[in-house]
């Protein structure tokens, strides 16, 4: 007779088998047994935060900085509901999590039992798929698919809730199949006849611009490779959305800046005039284009996603090619290769008239500032923060708002992975959890969260975690004294009207830090 | 032109909106019919009706018809969206024009009425394929099968001859000749 084990056994045998080497969550009153269990599984680190939310952003952190599925634990009721924030993140930004939560037994579902809800109703539109584990012998089967449905085509967080009652039932355990058939939801389905539609597209470009986004850097780091190879033999300028950020080098001549609302100018005024626009792992976010109508109106416009959904979802484009950012680039640049195109050459005759254009909006300087000997402008602060951190494998988180931007502006990103920020959703507090996951993956590396001073107080409790576990974690507060980018709208759009954006009652920075047991520095002055 | 006083932009021009019938196929699992569902809820998309039921005992699966309206882009979108849940099998997706595919809708109507008035009643019905299920000498209650605006103006007249109470199910649909869809 094969072996019996428990739910909770099944959970961590599934995780070791889907070789997780860190967990992060809270524990409570219908996920205990879980907890209970940990013990015996000494290949799994469990990291306990402070808020739920922060153990989701953490996994989002661990998650986006080694392109690994991020595993959260968490209890049922308040414990669930708190990491909805998180889900919600992930799932906009394309983030694979795994999110075990327990839940009251099956018995009392529906009686309003004590820290009961319905996680598997409230999530349900938060994450890609989820499950309510009603029959132990479906545990095994439920959580390998998790994984699989984390990761697979477009990733994204998944959440399996298990009663109190399942954990403690037996059964037998499976490993994962080799393939779980996830009813052809294939990631690659382009063909020859598309590239070489591109490809053509791109021979007949005067005025080519690469748009490229998060999707690139879901694809691994071979995708920037593969990317940056592709950009050098054509020789196109490239733009990147928020997300996309590190997959082309910041510094290199070839890259225009980031795109968009907070772009550059250059970037922006390519979008708008280019005659062919390749979007590659980008979504055409409302940030990027504005007013639809008005969107690079002279373009072919051409679209390479892993989801099939996201193509003429918000813009019509003329060639769509639904596949793995990797494996397209490769195939484009192989036929590239093979008509042997030497774009390189060729090409730099035929767009330097356009590069000449983009050389003229160059400068512009847009990201220019006039810089003062009394007061800290917070884009100095993050410029020399980069200089001063550029020669280190440095991985930067943010929380939302002015910082952001500023940091996405000025510090260059130069390898894909090591920028971690809360795009689509857009959430203040995300930058300090997701720089402890980020600490926790890479223990040696340097790990800054670029913070502002309303942002960092919505999950400042996590500075306990990262003390916790001597997570050296450093949080760059550039604080104003407003919530700057809530205040930037309320000044161009409401009439200066600054209302309840000031923060007010701020403690005081250094005494917290020293009172979590971290060190407090201020800086008031111009910095060097 | 005047400056959005917003952080989003202005909505642009809507195309034109059709009928179009969305046909699944999913595993026969709790909580699926929710996704779908919650798929058209949350992404504001619009159900006129809706029909749901197990067509195949041995491999659990269900087949819902949706009939709902959007413009070109939107149902493109409905369709995409749908084939990312994981309970999906298959989307089909038919104009309401589209002549290779028959819609049709049930309706349950109560007539309390005097025999003369019910043999009226009856008589309204007559091309929309009439079963009596149930009859009293002072009630009867007539099945009818027929499209969803013809139900909709049979109704009305029959409120004349005593139409009392009406039950409905949402429109399902099969295509023409012997063809299946894939």
């Amino acid at each position: 007779m094969p072996k019996l084990f428990t739910g909770a056994e099944i959970v961590y045998k599934c995780l070791e088998d889907q070789k997780v080497e860190h967990i992060f969550g809270y524990p409570g009153g219908a996920v205990l047994p879980i907890y209970d269990e940990l013990k015996n599984h000494p290949s799994i680190k469990h990291i306990l935060v402070r808020h739920e939310q922060g153990a989701g952003h953490a996994a989002e952190g661990y998650a986006r900085s080694t392109g690994k599925t991020g595993v959260v634990l968490v209890t049922s009721g308040p414990g669930a509901t708190n990491v909805v924030t998180a889900l919600t993140d992930a799932y906009m930004d394309s983030v694979p999590l795994v999110c075990i939560s327990g839940q009251v037994p099956t018995h009392l579902i529906g009686t309003d039992a004590f820290q009961e809800c319905d996680t598997t109703g409230i999530t349900r539109p938060c994450t890609k798929h989820n499950w309510l584990v009603k029959d132990i012998n479906d545990l095994p089967r439920i959580m390998h698919e998790a994984f699989e449905v984390a990761t697979t085509g477009r990733p994204g967080p998944v959440l399996v809730d298990i009663p109190k009652d399942i954990q403690f039932a037996k059964a037998k355990y499976f490993k994962p199949k080799k393939k779980i058939k996830l009813k052809g939801k294939t990631l690659n389905k382009f063909n020859q006849k598309e590239i070489d539609q591109l490809v053509d597209l791109m021979k007949k470009a005067s005025k080519p611009v690469f748009y490229t986004g998060g999707g690139v850097i879901n694809s691994g780091p071979k995708a920037s490779v593969l990317l940056r190879e592709l950009v050098s033999i054509t020789g196109f300028p490239i733009t990147s959305t928020l997300q996309g950020l590190g997959a082309y080098p910041g510094d290199d001549n070839q890259f225009l800046g980031m795109l968009g609302m907070h772009g550059t100018y250059e970037a922006n005024n390519a979008m708008h005039d280019c005659d062919l626009l390749i979007n590659i792992g980008a979504r055409f976010d409302d940030r990027i284009t504005g007013k639809i109508d008005e969107f690079s109106p002279k373009s072919k416009k051409v679209h390479i996603d892993i989801d099939p959904s996201s193509i003429n979802k918000i813009v019509k484009v003329d060639l769509s090619i639904v596949g793995d950012v990797s494996d397209v680039i490769r195939s484009i640049t192989k036929t590239l290769k093979k008509k042997n195109l030497n774009l390189e050459k060729s090409n730099k005759q035929k767009i330097s008239k356009w590069w000449q254009q983009i050389q003229k909006w160059r400068t512009k300087q847009s990201l220019n500032f006039v810089n003062s000997n009394k007061i800290i402008k917070p884009q100095h602060a993050v410029q020399r923060l980069y200089e001063l951190t550029k020669n280190q494998d440095t991985y930067i988180t943010t929380e939302v708002g002015q910082h952001q931007m500023w940091a996405a502006q000025h510090y260059k990103f130069n390898k894909p992975n090591r920028w971690m920020t809360s795009g689509g959703l857009g959430t203040m507090g995300y930058g300090l959890p997701a720089a402890v996951g980020v600490q926790v993956a890479h223990p040696k590396k340097l790990v800054v969260d670029i913070a502002g001073e309303a942002s960092i107080l919505m999950n400042i409790q996590e500075m306990s975690t990262a003390v916790q576990y001597n997570l050296p974690v450093k949080i760059f507060i550039l604080n104003n004294q407003y919530m700057g980018m809530v205040r930037q709208w309320q000044e161009l759009l409401h009439e200066k009207n600054y209302s309840e954006s000031y923060s007010k009652a701020l403690p005081d920075f250094v005494k917290l830090a020293e009172a979590y047991g971290c060190v407090g520095i201020r800086e008031k002055t111009q910095m060097n | 032109m005047t400056k959005s006083k917003s952080a989003y932009s202005t909505p642009s021009k809507l195309g034109k909106i059709d009928t179009h019938i969305i046909v699944v196929w999913v595993d026969n699992e709790a909580s699926v019919l929710s996704r779908v569902v919650g798929l058209f809820s949350g992404r504001g998309y619009n159900i006129e009706s809706l029909a749901v039921a197990e067509v195949d005992q041995k491999n659990n699966l269900s087949r819902i018809t949706i009939v709902t309206t959007g413009t070109p882009q939107v149902i493109e979108q409905i369709v995409l969206q749908l084939k990312k849940l994981v309970p999906v099998h298959k989307v089909g997706n038919f104009k309401r024009e589209d002549k290779n595919v028959i819609f049709k809708e049930m309706a349950l109507l109560k007539i309390v009425a005097n025999p003369s008035k019910i043999k009226k009643a009856l008589n309204a019905c007559k091309k929309y394929n009439p079963v009596i299920l149930d009859q009293t000498n002072k009630s009867a209650v007539i099945q009818i099968t027929a499209l969803r605006k013809e139900i909709d103006s049979v109704t009305k007249n029959l409120k004349l001859f005593g139409l009392v109470s009406a039950s409905r199910t949402g429109a399902v649909a099969m295509t023409r000749g012997a063809e299946i869809f894939n």
